[in-house]
């Protein structure tokens, strides 16, 4: 239970509201369980033959103690799962506060889907024990201390007796309900195997038709199903075995109480309205007795949650300010240089970027082009500090770009990412995204660069216009602008443009350069691209392979040079030619 | 009003319908019928179990009255008996019902999505374009995991409910109807109340659900943009946005709780109503003699056990209610009926040759856009033949014309003569192997992965495929070999050694004809040689087709055939074509620039 203790200091924001509940427990359990004890006095009262009217004040007093028991049952509710709910919300806050702050290599190795399981799953476990949990076990062990205590004032011989079966009863629901998490388990383990079995059936249809499989990818289905319902039958078993067992062991204990008690009537040792009183209190012992294996369960989980929700409080990222930040820099200019930079995306994988040397001067415009895998957006992926480099340093105005603040560097970049990402907001939100301040003019101007403008004029809502699954659907061309009209937005000191005309058609592309051109001319800019028209008027284009830079010149000087870069504008010429055939 | 829209656009694929539409259960109900004698005995055993539970209440009326209050020990020791026994009987039937139950709805289930995965194995190619996998994956798993509950626990336990409410009114009307009446008036405000709760939680759940949806897309979008988010900085209104739906989440728990924490109080406060009415009226009538003692003990147990059926049928409600949201979208998925039909009166295919022939095939994916138009050729049994072309010149569409993964809208294709729609698809495509450019490997075995799992094709072809194909060195260096999975974490096959997998697949299959479509564009330098060499082992002897983007690898076709926007525009041989000096021509020269660059 180690990993609950991390739960106290969330606790303890709401000391006061606790200590209330509790409190409210108490009084809610001394009503409910004087109710039988009133109740037992007007049996045996009809048994002495008192006055009609004092049984209606029996009922009355019946009647008045449920309604204050219900008064504290309701403050209950209201304290602790009230609590269970706030802690709830503050632990999701303090979750997305982490996972916001981890490394991109943390969500390498941890997919959304994890993340997201993280975030409802285990969470949802942690509220059910702090909620649920610790009502039901608080009010269990006051129910299970008044309702022995007044069996007790009853009769001592009986309550031993009645209370005999009942650690056998906690221990059986516990057992059980252990084996049931076990054999759950393996339920949906094989559910996910079955899933997957389907998921990749429909994804290959084409292959199992083709190959006329459809007959044994049913046999494979069939064996996956089969197994399927298999688990789900062994658990069945157990199942369907809980709840008789539970009510037949409380039964007997009801049924032994009826014997013992019904004898000891007969010789007048107790009296008809404490055998009744008995009789209900067990009915009332009923449920916190169950309910204990059932909480043990769940704290188990809760820890289990508890323990993958507190590796991510733990991990703390690696690219983040230090002490050698130096916070007097709040700006830079936008001289970027490479030294002897190396660079791989895990310990045991194989190094991406090697020995890269670069200088961009402040202003200068610089193409990168090469193969699928050559490192281009490696590259640049470094400048922001996405990752840091494996060897080497990166050095912007001079400066190791460690020690600059991270909100200096990345709000000095304008990135548009390889792949276009936006959000399910308003195209206006989204542009702004980098810049919440802007104001409309620039939005507007930003977007007419990109040539977004105009397509964002003939939708019905413009500008307020969301996009998404909810929303309207863009074009790929049409995101991509949109994304390059973020990264003007911010108007960085830095522009980095990962393959951002990939879905866009060379016309149109022409243009937005042609608009960009005026907003390159004092940035530095880095253009990466496969289409040589997007690069062929940089300053400089530099040609990667392999992870290393293989040729650097203008591009006049590089076709020149006929290498990789002279080839693939030739081969894109010729593509050029073939697409103008009809 | 937007967000009522949405809310409901997120609840579509929830609870909305009706609780019952006999339409869909009477389709339902056809997957009880080789079970119906299990039904009928697990009702016969609610029975029991009702019985049993009802019985006692009484029982001990008796052991009160007759013995205990005329202090007859041995009585009261037989009525303990009898008491015991019905408890270890109530607990045999109610263990072998709910097996029972659970048996049957597990074997429903089975049957249900074994004959859905049939159906959905049928279906046409032009259906599979239409739906995202997705979605049909939660039609086979998710909605019919819903009807489990409906199979098992549902009908039966409504039965179970029901049978215990008659059983305790029963019980109690014939030990007093005035004191039933009385104890039973409660329900009248118990019902209301209920309604009310149910109408208000159902609500209150309804934004919780919309407030969870909204706050796990914006997690989703968020982790899934992290890189966004981090490039611009934005990580503190990340977590500001988030707190914001957090917030709103919370409440609309809380206003849950709040129902549920009046809800609860209120039905005890009913519950002690009616035992405090008991006890006034009942107990009056103790004292003038009317009623006796046990009466008014086991009505108080009765009045406790009166509630719990009721409860029950509200939640079987809405077992129900989703049962039949998800019945109709599994029958829907049933009823599609988008099939390539076999002929009536298939003609045997017997040794087949290969000759192919198309004659003015015409075709559209959609309708009136034609992505090949008047397609006209022939290949020879044993020829080799390429197509080339640009993306889009309809290349692929001639292919899965061949394969009849979908039909021609005018025009025919012949295989040796014979028109393809005149012979089953299953002919007619087991003598067709197909390499994709998209490779495609199942979560299994090597083994299981070259001949897809038939047991017609023993492990010694297998290996003898690899062999030929050349990848037998790679795979025993696998540490199990065959036998290993291809997707367990630790080993990664490189694209070069996918795609030659799927070269053992289409030769462990010997066709007659052999089609590989783009198979080699996504293969680095490295593979390349083994793979040109793999290819030609492959062609050998066999009637093949060729499409690919690097020409090298059809130089040596018997056939070039150039598509340019769904129509042939050229055709000969390597040479033949470079003479022309048209489209293959430009494509070849663009081919050599490439190689060039490698």
């Amino acid at each position: 239970m180690t990993y609950l203790k991390r739960l106290l200091p969330y606790l303890k924001v709401y000391k006061k509201k606790l200590l209330l509940g509790f409190t409210v427990i108490v009084f809610g359990a001394v009503f409910t369980n004087i109710i039988p004890f009133v109740i037992s006095r007007a049996i045996d009262s009809i048994k002495t033959n008192v006055e009609f009217s004092s049984l209606g004040g029996y009922a009355l007093i019946t009647v008045g103690f449920a309604l204050l028991s219900g008064v504290f049952l309701y403050f209950t509710r209201q304290t602790i799962i009230v609590v269970s709910r706030e802690i709830e919300n503050d632990l999701r806050n303090d979750f997305v506060t982490h996972i916001r702050e981890q490394d991109l290599q943390y969500f390498h190795f941890h997919p959304t889907g994890e993340v997201m399981a993280l975030a409802t799953n285990d969470i949802s476990a942690v509220r059910n024990f702090l909620g649920p949990g610790i009502m039901y076990s608080s009010e269990t062990f006051i129910n299970f201390i008044m309702a022995l205590s007044l069996m007790l004032s009853l009769n001592v011989h009986l309550t031993l007796i009645a209370v005999l079966p009942i650690p056998l009863i906690s221990y059986v629901v516990y057992r059980v309900g252990k084996s049931i998490n076990y054999k759950f388990e393996r339920v949906q383990s094989q559910f996910s195997d079955l899933t997957t079995r389907a998921q990749e059936n429909l994804a290959g249809i084409k292959v199992v038709k083709s190959y006329v499989r459809e007959n044994s990818e049913y046999e494979i289905f069939e064996r996956e199903s089969k197994n399927y319902q298999e688990k789900n039958m062994s658990l069945a078993i157990v199942q369907s075995f809980s709840f008789p067992m539970m009510f037949l062991l409380t039964g007997i204990s009801v049924v032994i109480v009826l014997y013992i008690g019904g004898n000891m009537v007969i010789d007048g040792s107790l009296s008809i309205g404490q055998l009744t009183a008995f009789i209900i209190y067990l009915g009332l012992l009923t449920w916190p007795i169950i309910a204990f294996g059932w909480i043990v369960n769940l704290t188990q989980r809760a820890n289990a949650s508890m323990m993958r929700l507190c590796h991510v409080f733990d991990s703390k990222p690696e690219i983040n300010d230090t002490e050698i930040t130096d916070n007097n820099i709040t700006a830079i200019k936008g001289e970027i240089e490479f030294r002897d930079v190396s660079f791989k995306y895990g310990t045991d994988l194989p190094f991406v970027l090697k020995d890269i040397n670069l200088k961009i001067k402040n202003g200068e415009t610089i193409g990168i082009i090469g193969h699928t895998g050559s490192g281009k957006s490696s590259i640049i992926n470094l400048i922001p500090r996405l990752f840091d480099s494996v060897n080497g340093e990166i050095l912007i105005d001079g400066i190791n770009i460690k020690k600059i603040p991270l909100n200096v560097l990345r709000s000095s970049i304008g990135y548009v990412p390889q792949e276009t990402f936006l959000f399910s907001d308003t195209i206006e939100n989204n542009i702004s995204y980098g810049n919440e301040k802007l104001d409309k003019e620039k939005i507007i101007a930003a977007s007419k660069i990109s040539q977004l403008y105009k397509d964002i004029d003939l939708l019905p809502k413009r500008f307020e216009a969301i996009l998404g699954e909810r929303g309207i659907n863009l074009s790929g061309g049409q995101k991509q602008r949109a994304s390059i009209a973020r990264a003007i937005a911010v108007n960085p000191k830095i522009l980095i443009l990962d393959d951002a005309f990939s879905a866009v058609d060379t016309y149109t592309e022409e243009e937005i350069l042609s608009g960009l051109r005026d907003v390159m001319e004092n940035r530095t800019t880095i253009l990466i691209s496969h289409r040589v028209s997007t690069l062929k008027n940089s300053d400089r284009i530099i040609v990667l392979k392999d992870g290393r830079i293989v040729e650097t010149g203008t591009h006049a000087s590089l076709i020149q040079q006929e290498g990789i870069y002279a080839d693939i504008y030739f081969k894109q010429l010729l593509e050029q030619e073939l697409e103008k055939l009809d | 009003m937007a967000e009522e829209k949405e809310k409901k656009d997120i609840n579509e694929d929830e609870v909305i319908g009706k609780a019952y539409d006999s339409h869909l259960m009477r389709r339902l109900l056809q997957y009880l019928k080789p079970y119906r004698w299990l039904v009928i005995l697990a009702i016969v055993l609610t029975i029991g179990v009702s019985l049993a539970t009802t019985i006692r209440p009484y029982l001990t009326k008796i052991a009160v009255d007759n013995y205990i209050i005329n202090k007859d020990e041995i009585g009261l020791r037989n009525i303990i008996l009898i008491l015991f026994g019905t408890l270890i009987f109530q607990g045999i039937l109610q263990y072998s019902m709910t097996y029972l139950t659970q048996w049957i709805g597990q074997k429903t289930i089975y049957d249900l999505r074994m004959n859905l995965f049939k159906h959905l194995q049928q279906l046409s190619m032009n259906f599979f374009d239409r739906n995202p996998v997705g979605r049909l994956v939660t039609r086979l798993t998710n909605d019919i995991e819903v009807l489990n509950e409906m199979f098992s626990s549902g009908i039966v336990m409504v039965f179970a409910d029901i049978f215990t409410i008659a059983g305790i009114l029963f019980f109690m009307f014939s030990l007093s109807w005035q004191l039933t009446l009385i104890s039973l008036s409660v329900i009248i405000p118990l019902a209301y109340a209920t309604v009310i709760f149910r109408k208000k939680v159902r609500i209150a759940y309804r934004d919780v659900r919309f407030l969870i949806a909204k706050m796990n897309s914006f997690l989703q979008e968020h982790v899934s943009g992290i890189l966004v988010v981090k490039i611009f900085n934005k990580e503190n209104k990340m977590k500001d946005d988030f707190e914001k739906i957090n917030y709103d989440h919370t409440a609309a728990n809380k206003k849950s709780v709040l129902y549920y924490s009046v809800f609860f109080p209120i039905v005890e406060l009913i519950g002690a109503i009616s035992v405090a009415l008991i006890i006034w009226y009942g107990g009056g009538k103790v004292v003038q003699g009317a009623l006796t003692l046990g009466i008014l003990i086991s009505f108080i147990q009765y009045a406790e056990m009166f509630f719990r059926p009721i409860r029950d049928l509200s939640e079987k409600y809405n077992i129900m209610q989703t049962a039949m949201a998800s019945s109709e979208r599994i029958f829907n998925l049933m009823d599609q009926k988008t099939i390539i039909p076999d002929p009536e009166k298939p003609l045997e295919l017997k040794n087949v040759k290969g000759n192919i022939e198309f004659k003015d095939v015409y075709f559209a994916y959609i309708k009136d856009e034609h992505v090949l138009k008047n397609i006209s050729f022939s290949i020879k049994q044993g020829e080799k033949i390429a197509f080339v072309g640009a993306t889009g010149a309809g290349k692929t569409t001639i292919i899965n014309l061949l394969c009849r993964f979908y039909d021609v809208q005018k025009g025919e294709i012949l295989l040796d003569g014979i028109n393809i729609k005149d012979i089953r698809k299953e002919d007619l495509r087991k003598n067709i192997s197909l390499v994709l450019q998209d490779i495609f490997l199942f979560s299994d075995t090597i083994e299981n992965n070259i001949n897809l799992s038939n047991e017609n094709i023993p492990l010694e072809k297998v290996k003898k495929a690899a062999e030929i194909i050349g990848i037998d060195n790679f795979i025993d260096k696998l540490p199990n070999g065959y036998q290993q999975n291809v997707k367990e974490r630790g080993v990664t096959l490189s694209q070069g050694q996918r795609q030659l997998i799927t070269f053992a697949r289409a030769l462990v299959y010997e066709p007659k004809i052999l089609i590989l479509d783009e198979a080699t564009s996504s293969v680095d330098t490295h593979s390349e040689i083994l793979i040109q060499n793999a290819i030609e082992k492959l062609m050998e002897g066999r009637t093949s087709i060729i499409i690919a983007h690097r020409l090298s690898t059809i130089q040596k076709c018997d056939k070039i055939i150039v598509m340019h926007k769904g129509e042939i525009r050229e055709s000969g041989t390597h040479q033949q074509l470079l003479e022309l000096g048209g489209i293959y021509s430009k494509l070849y020269q663009l081919q050599y620039k490439e190689s060039l660059a490698q």
